[in-house]
């Protein structure tokens, strides 16, 4: 182990070489597939799979963008789960910062409530809430259903449990004299909250917008449901190419890396604070 | 690692503690319910009321007749609960067998996962040449979208251009002609391929923070008494993660059990019987049928299911975790 004195045995070592190899092949072998397919001439994916191209094309990434309106779906989803990670990151640390700063009435029922919304199959919710937003548009004229709206306001609540919890733990850590010296200092509480408490938090913080962006990203339920011509999200209009005649496997592969693409990138870039995250609140 | 700034959490103060009066008590009591209260509404609005308009639902007969205005369908009482749970009745049948599998694929899945996350994270708690990039790419199944990810794994188990039946067939000969791997028997493997691809590297994620909360004069106590890897991993690393394990199983196993996403993306509107997930199942039961009433009635009784295994799995788990540290 790490620091121990004596250098761990062989079969130890070899258990670990095993391990790791087997797993890093796992884990590759669709990223091959995906990155080497999207770069083929359509024949190399209609015929039998090759493990290496007859020939390189980008001519995928060209065609991507007029065989489904790609260019569409990418800005809605970008809207929804950049607005909706925006919003449940602030609601979520104003909920934190009340449940780890403050006593009060109802603060147990209300930590269990919301944490066990995070059980409920989605199923379960998705036609009552079709309805609801029916309803609620035809008796106020917001258009919350087949709008970009009702999918942020969807999205949102599905990352504020994780993100209230781990924040929660997150504040905790963050020493509370810290913001009692603030509040002597003459600031309010939320100046305490703006100028101490979150400045200290940015890495929860952090990996919380990262998985609240995630989970937007990649819903596919409710955005299959709820979602329509206009407004349709990178989640269902990437089905879009294959129920045409043909099946454009490498265009499928082509838009499904560019779609991942920012995900991925920003979440290997992020994903310390997204452990470090975890080790000081969640799993603690 | 980059985690020391935030190892030493300071716990607050304890709940009865007496607090030092301030100026603006009034203002004071109401500002925690304030910050609350839009964290409240969204989980009201969006999962709490459309939850009891769903149980509302599942006592009216909510066919495509009705869907316009859902209000004035008639009550039947019981009766999509009946049907729902006649297993002798094709619809209860199917119900039931659907729900069998869903059981267990969880089990499978959520064993699985564990076991590889829990695995890598013990291999890569020591430093070694190339550990960071290992991790991050170990990450990548996790951070891809869903539907991303499926796309690619639907390509890979394609009958005629796939890989897999490239591998099997064409290159070791294991089998005598290429298989079909999303429909018939081979898609509950295919399902349970794809579900730990994507779910392994969260149990890896979960575990590699909580072994970070180990304290490390555990193991250099122990290796001066003589103890072995393998003896550190199994006195130490494991006894140490159990509370992590007490939440992370329960997260997996919930989240594989409603798992929609990926059957959806994997086979479609209609998922092969031998892959027949519950989700899949009552969305189908729902929206191909147009038999609301029944698809809320089933999906009632998954929430009772859930709510019966959470509750007695924390209850054993807790008492479990008494006895240990009482011990």
């Amino acid at each position: 182990m790490p620091s121990s004195p004596m250098a761990p045995p062989r079969s130890f070592l070899w258990t670990r070489r095993v391990v790791l190899t087997l797993l890093t092949g796992f884990v590759l072998l669709p990223v091959y597939v995906m990155v080497s397919s999207s770069l083929k001439p359509l024949a190399d994916v209609t015929g039998e799979f090759r493990w290496l191209p007859s020939g390189l094309t980008i001519r995928p990434y060209v065609d991507i963008w007029s065989t489904v309106p790609l260019a569409r779906y990418f800005v809605n989803s970008l809207i929804v789960a950049g607005a909706a990670t925006v919003c449940s990151v602030v609601i979520a640390v104003f909920a934190a910062y009340a449940v780890s700063r403050y006593d009060f009435r109802g603060k147990r029922v209300f930590t269990v409530t919301v944490l066990s919304t995070q059980m409920f199959p989605g199923i379960l919710f998705l036609l009552p809430l079709f309805l609801l937003y029916v309803n609620i548009g035809n008796a106020t004229g917001i258009a919350l259903f087949g709008s970009r709206g009702g999918l942020i306001l969807t999205y949102l609540t599905f990352s504020l449990p994780f993100s209230i919890w781990m924040l929660i733990g997150y504040f905790d850590s963050v020493p509370r004299d810290l913001d009692e010296a603030a509040l002597v200092d003459g600031c309010g509480p939320l100046g305490a909250l703006f100028r101490v408490v979150v400045p200290a938090a940015v890495p929860g913080i952090v990996a919380v917008a990262v998985y609240a962006f995630m989970t937007a990203w990649g819903e596919v339920l409710f955005a299959s449901v709820m979602t329509n011509d206009a407004t349709r999200t990178l989640a269902v209009g990437l089905q879009g190419y294959s129920t045409l005649n043909d099946v454009y496997w490498n265009q499928i592969m082509a838009a499904s890396l560019v779609v991942s693409v920012p995900v991925v990138a920003g979440f290997l870039l992020l994903q310390r604070y997204l452990v470090a995250g975890l080790t000081a609140g969640a799993v603690k | 690692m980059t985690t020391t700034a935030v190892r030493e959490p300071v716990r607050p103060a304890p709940p009865g503690a007496p607090r030092r009066p301030r100026p603006g008590r009034v203002r004071r009591i109401g500002l925690p319910y304030l910050l609350l209260l839009p964290a409240l509404l969204l989980e009201l609005l969006v999962h709490l009321v459309p939850m009891v308009i769903g149980i509302v639902m599942s006592f009216k007969e909510l066919t495509q007749f009705y869907i316009r205005d859902w209000g004035t369908a008639p009550w039947t009482g019981l009766g999509n609960y009946q049907v729902s749970v006649d297993f002798s009745a094709p619809v209860g049948e199917a119900l039931l067998h659907s729900f069998l599998v869903t059981v267990a694929f969880t089990l499978l899945s959520v064993g699985l996962c564990w076991l590889v996350g829990t695995a890598a994270a013990i291999c890569m708690q020591d430093t070694f040449r190339g550990r960071g990039l290992l991790r991050a790419l170990f990450l990548v199944p996790y951070a891809l979208p869903v539907y991303a990810a499926v796309i690619t794994w639907v390509f890979m188990f394609q009958h005629d251009n796939g890989l897999v039946n490239h591998v099997l067939h064409d290159q070791l000969h294991l089998t005598d002609k290429p298989s079909f791997w999303l429909i018939g028997d081979n898609s509950f493997w295919a399902l349970l391929t794809v579900s730990v691809w994507k779910g392994w590297p969260f149990a890896f994620l979960i575990v590699m923070a909580g072994l970070q909360n180990i304290p490390r004069d555990l193991y250099e106590a122990a290796a001066l008494d003589g103890a072995g890897v393998w003896q550190q991993i199994r006195r130490i690393t494991l006894p140490s993660l159990r509370p992590v394990n007490q939440v992370l199983v329960l997260v997996l196993f919930l989240w594989t059990f409603n798992d929609f996403n990926t059957p959806y993306v994997l086979f479609g509107r209609a998922a092969p019987e031998a892959a027949d997930l519950i989700s899949v199942h009552i969305y189908q039961a729902s929206f191909v049928t147009w038999n609301f009433g029944t698809g809320s009635a089933m999906s009632v009784l998954l929430l009772l299911f859930l709510l019966v295994v959470t509750g007695v799995y924390l209850v054993l788990t807790s008492r479990g975790r008494r006895a240990a540290s009482d011990a």
